[in-house]
């Protein structure tokens, strides 16, 4: 096996397990470190997807590369934005439930 | 012998991949989603993606890690509770069979992808020369994808206005996160103080290397942000007032004369972002130059969150309104929207 497929079929365990996590783990926290990771997977394949254009005297296509890097960036952006929600969330509620019943006392 | 070390690299991010995920310990949990990301800018590497590399150290392990960390210390109160509510074995049981379906099915499409890979190097390469830049990787950045790049400086800004607006009213226009008071002689003080020239060095470097080496703004403008929360994580300087006018300045200034650019490329070159003959590099330079001050405020603005204080300089009140922080009730925050 070479290894733009041994990434790919590792970045499709790693949504499967981001995905595995999204739905068990029941804090926000750990579900947005959870939804990482099945985007780290997306990139991972994507970025094999990359190496297999390698062409033209290039190990890999530049343009997914610089595709991955912009991706790479608006998470990090996404990421910050779930943070904030998640800490105002907490500062009004003093709970992270996500739970459809307000908890008692609200 | 590399495809032994992709095969441990491979088998060790999906053990650190599945160990962050069912660990019990929010804590636990981020730290070793940093090691993840570390990890991950290995298998970068592997793939031939050196630019990746860098950026998955700095903003996937580094800021995203810091930020994390961050909400653990903050949140530690409410996982005993959360736990209580985990999902029973019907639902984690559902939940394996739903990821190891969809594991299934990515890695069926991956094993019936068509040979030869398309693939778009050829034409890359083939107009590399025409934007001045030795780096295909900053060529498809900032002259044959530049629109991606113009919307990604833009959802950026719009991520800082969404953080923002999460302030409470009553700290509105105030500095975000706690004042750091760090011991005066301590090592952290220490390292603000002898750090941030060298980072500052290799930042620029970056930087400037980027035209024709891996290298570029974000990862610059990461390490840059780095060192400017090196030095507030020591208490030798504050976060910045959100109203404060050059910092608004600096952040729109750089989409700014992006879609400016862009508008001189519609007029003299026949398209939104088209460069006229022999300008491509200098337009890029002047892009990158505009771009760079507003990435570093914004990653660093980003990692420290919405306002938490009220925007009154004299360092007692910043102590006070900390320690607020800490012993109020909470439910009587919201009493303020």
């Amino acid at each position: 096996m070479n290894v733009e497929t041994l990434f790919a079929l590792c970045g499709c365990a790693l949504v499967g397990i981001g995905l595995y996590g999204l739905i068990v783990q029941p804090h926000p926290l750990r579900k947005l470190v959870a939804f990482n990771i099945m985007g780290s997977g997306v990139f991972v394949l994507f970025g094999a997807l990359a190496k297999r254009g390698a062409a033209a005297g290039m190990a890999a296509d530049p343009v997914p590369q610089a595709l991955l890097i912009t991706a790479i960036v608006v998470a990090f952006a996404a990421t910050a934005v779930t943070v904030a929600l998640l800490l105002r969330l907490i500062e009004s509620t003093a709970t992270a439930s996500l739970a459809d019943e307000p908890p008692s006392g609200d | 012998m590399t495809a032994l070390v992709s095969l441990v690299v491979a088998l060790l991010l999906l053990w650190l991949a599945l160990w962050t995920v069912v660990a019990r310990d929010a804590f636990v949990a981020v730290a070793g989603f940093v090691v993840y990301g570390l990890l991950l800018s290995l298998v970068w590497v592997r793939l031939a993606g050196i630019d990746v590399a860098l950026t998955e150290a700095a903003i996937g392990g580094g800021l995203t890690g810091a930020l994390l960390l961050g909400a653990v210390g903050r949140l530690r109160g409410t996982e005993a509770a959360a736990w209580s509510e985990r999902s029973g074995a019907g639902t984690r049981a559902f939940a394996v069979l739903l990821s190891v379906g969809v594991a299934t099915v990515l890695a069926l499409c991956v094993l019936a992808l068509p040979e030869p890979a398309p693939t778009l190097a050829p034409q890359a390469v083939e107009n590399l020369a025409a934007t001045g830049v030795g780096n295909p990787i900053t060529g498809v950045l900032l002259a044959f994808r530049a629109l991606d790049t113009l919307l990604e400086a833009i959802v950026l800004v719009i991520a800082l206005i969404g953080v923002w607006s999460l302030a409470p009213d009553r700290f509105w226009g105030g500095r975000p996160g706690p004042r750091y008071g760090a011991d005066p002689d301590g090592i952290l003080t220490y390292l603000a103080r002898v750090l941030p020239p060298i980072g500052i060095v290799v930042g620029l470097y970056l930087f400037w290397a980027g035209a024709d080496h891996p290298g570029g703004k974000f990862q610059s403008a990461t390490i840059l942000a780095a060192m400017w929360m090196l030095v507030q994580m020591a208490g030798l300087s504050d976060a910045p007032r959100i109203d404060s006018r050059w910092l608004r300045a600096g952040i729109v200034v750089g989409p700014l004369v992006f879609v400016a650019v862009g508008l001189l490329g519609a007029w003299q070159a026949g398209a939104f972002l088209g460069y006229p003959d022999g300008w491509a590099k200098p337009m890029i330079v002047v892009i990158e130059l505009a771009l760079l001050p507003m990435l570093v405020l914004v990653l660093a603005l980003l990692l420290n969150g919405a306002p938490a204080r009220s925007a009154d300089p004299s360092p007692a009140s910043a102590e006070t309104s900390m320690s607020e922080r800490n012993t109020r009730p909470t439910p009587a925050r919201s009493a303020g929207r």
